[in-house]
């Protein structure tokens, strides 16, 4: 079939100056909108490698003299308390992540695995948990944190973490509902019991979905500072990293050398684990938009 | 998919003389207990104590006195509390301008772009950064003479006649409203690329033949396709608009007029111990957030279903 001669000629033309201007208009786009994600922490970086009379004689948008000097990253690191603060938000971490892979597993295989009186109402109570935001909420969570002794302790901030946790689950229910439950059977019919189906057969399946929810849970705990701030009261011995930069509120609330030091050294853990990991997060977000 | 042993089969090893079923129950208890013993403790239990708090004139330690319904009342009567329900619709609006932006860059980046890795991983990284740092950061970037100003100076604007961003109460709030689009647009992005890349990408190719240009693949191919993701985050903004605290909390503290509801609320609880006002507060939030849910849930519903039947007769009238 052949089309008249002129059209084709004008659809040619059209597609030509798409092909020009849209690429432009694209890249003009995407690179102003980079420009704008990055400045605020770009600035954040040239100034924390600025001497005092530096940042106070030059403008903030002058690079600094030399990139070499780290005066203002030790001062914040004594100030801000940050070795504490690294050593209690890796104790936390470590304990957190396990836990809650564990629990969150555990959760996920039961609701998708075993028919009993409750499944659903259970499944409907921890996904009406997450629509409770954790601010409202802690009004009355801290007297119950008073109460049972758990304030200004590291495992009651621990536990407390471990129990107000959703998107986890999202994920491994999201797993398992994917793999066969052919799988389990088989190993039941070989003798398997059901602890030995979870932990001995399924669990070392679940390994790509406990990367992506250990990765998701670590940067909010890593970055989690409202019930940090509450709980963790005794700055000396229980700093954690979220907050080591309250140390800069008060008389130090206008030396931004200093303050960008310690946001940047707050920052590098977070963006070692977004440079080697993004695909995990990103695919993470994708399945929790999924079952929203 | 629950297993179906109704035939009471008995097992050899550790359990080993149990039925299928009695172990089903105690795998379940055992799976189950602790994780609901937490959700009991941290999220169910508080939430019960903060609606009987709600009816009480109380501070954390000392007497209670019963009062009834009045602090409901006062969410209404006092001006702050109002005030702060306004500033929710500054983030209504932001949101909507978030979601348009996170679907443009969605768009964009799904077509084969050089160094699409970098400016998805750009846009995105805002989202990693913990709130305290955030807070620093802009209120670095908005000092005046700083940042933002030392920029606008670049393209001509002069240095003093420009406001003060945070203080000045006609632009501070547009100010924080930026700053969360700035840290949550990446979010949705990557959330509308995963859900753009399962697209069937058949359709693009027909469309190509038939000679549609991008905007004409965008809203008729793209769009309808992903259609639901973007109604629910829609609706997830209305109650994240209402529950925003992040920004004005760390950037400027709620100060100058930039107190949302549950900033506001954290410092009556926290600062002035107005807890059963502050629980109140919660308590009618919630109700909101519970409502939009509701109306979420339904949407959700209603579109899985007409989604479908949709799509059948419109392929079937082109055919």
């Amino acid at each position: 079939m052949s089309r008249p001669y002129n059209i084709h000629r004008v659809q040619k033309n059209k597609f030509n100056a798409q092909k020009i201007l849209f690429p432009i208009f694209k890249y003009a786009l995407l690179i102003l909108a980079a420009f704008i994600a990055l400045v605020p922490i770009v600035t954040c970086i040239i100034t924390a490698f600025k001497t005092k009379s530096e940042y106070s004689g030059t403008s903030v948008m002058t690079l600094p003299k030399s990139w070499l000097n780290f005066d203002n990253f030790r001062v914040a690191w004594e100030k801000g308390h940050m070795a504490v603060a690294f050593k209690n938000t890796f104790i936390i971490l470590v304990c957190v992540l396990v836990g809650s892979t564990f629990i969150s597993a555990m959760i996920a295989y039961v609701i998708s695995r075993f028919k009993f009186i409750g499944n659903r109402f259970i499944r409907s109570l921890f996904m009406i948990a997450a629509l409770i935001p954790g601010i409202a909420s802690q009004v009355t969570v801290y007297q119950i944190m008073y109460n049972l002794h758990l304030i200004n302790t590291l495992y009651g901030y621990i536990i407390l973490m471990l129990g107000t946790d959703v998107i986890s689950i999202y994920i491994f229910l999201q797993f398992f509902e994917n793999l066969p439950s052919s799988l389990d059977e088989a190993a039941i019919l070989d003798g398997c019991n059901y602890f030995g189906v979870f932990f001995r057969i399924l669990f070392p399946l679940l390994r790509p979905a406990i990367i992506t929810s250990a990765i998701l849970k670590g940067v909010s705990t890593y970055n989690e500072y409202y019930m940090a701030n509450l709980y963790l009261q005794d700055k000396n011995k229980y700093q954690v990293i979220s907050t080591s930069l309250y140390a800069f509120t008060g008389p130090m609330g206008n030396q931004y050398q200093y303050i960008c030091a310690g946001v940047i050294i707050t920052i590098i853990p977070a963006l070692i684990i977004f440079l080697f990991c993004q695909n995990y997060i990103y695919s993470g977000i994708s399945q929790g938009a999924v079952k929203e | 998919m629950p297993h179906n042993f109704t035939n009471q089969k008995r097992l050899r090893g550790g359990m080993g003389a149990m039925t299928m079923k009695n172990q089903q129950r105690i795998v379940t208890a055992v799976f189950l207990a602790v994780p609901l013993i937490l959700l009991f403790m941290f999220t169910y239990f508080p939430f019960f104590k903060m609606i009987q708090f709600s009816f009480y004139d109380m501070k954390y330690i000392g007497k209670r006195t019963w009062v009834g319904l009045q602090n409901y009342k006062d969410i209404f009567s006092r001006d702050d509390c109002f005030d702060a329900l306004k500033l929710s619709l500054y983030y209504m609006v932001g949101s909507v301008v978030q979601l348009s932006l996170a679907l443009l860059f969605a768009a964009l980046l799904t077509e084969k772009t050089k160094g699409s890795k970098f400016f998805r991983g750009a846009l995105y990284f805002p989202c990693l950064i913990g709130g305290i740092a955030v807070g620093f950061i802009f209120k670095f970037f908005f000092t005046h003479g700083f940042i933002l100003d030392t920029l606008l100076s670049f393209v001509g604007f002069d240095i003093d006649s420009l406001p003060y961003w945070l203080k000045d109460t006609k632009i501070n709030n547009w100010m924080l409203v930026a700053t969360s689009v700035w840290r949550y647009m990446g979010q949705n992005m990557v959330l509308f690329i995963g859900a753009m890349a399962s697209v069937d990408t058949t359709q693009y190719e027909a469309a190509e033949i038939d000679g549609a240009n991008r905007w004409q693949k965008f809203f008729y191919i793209t769009l309808p396709s992903i259609k639901t993701i973007v109604i629910l985050n829609l609706i997830l903004a209305i109650s994240g608009s209402l529950s925003a605290f992040e920004m004005p909390y760390v950037v400027t503290g709620g100060g100058f007029g930039t107190s949302t509801y549950f900033v506001l609320m954290n410092t009556l609880a926290h600062k002035n111990q107005k807890v059963g006002l502050a629980c109140a507060m919660a308590v009618f939030l919630l109700t909101l957030i519970l409502i939009v849910t509701g109306i979420q849930k339904y949407v959700e519903y209603r579109m899985s279903d007409d989604y479908s039947k949709k799509h059948q007769s419109k392929r079937g009238a082109k055919i």
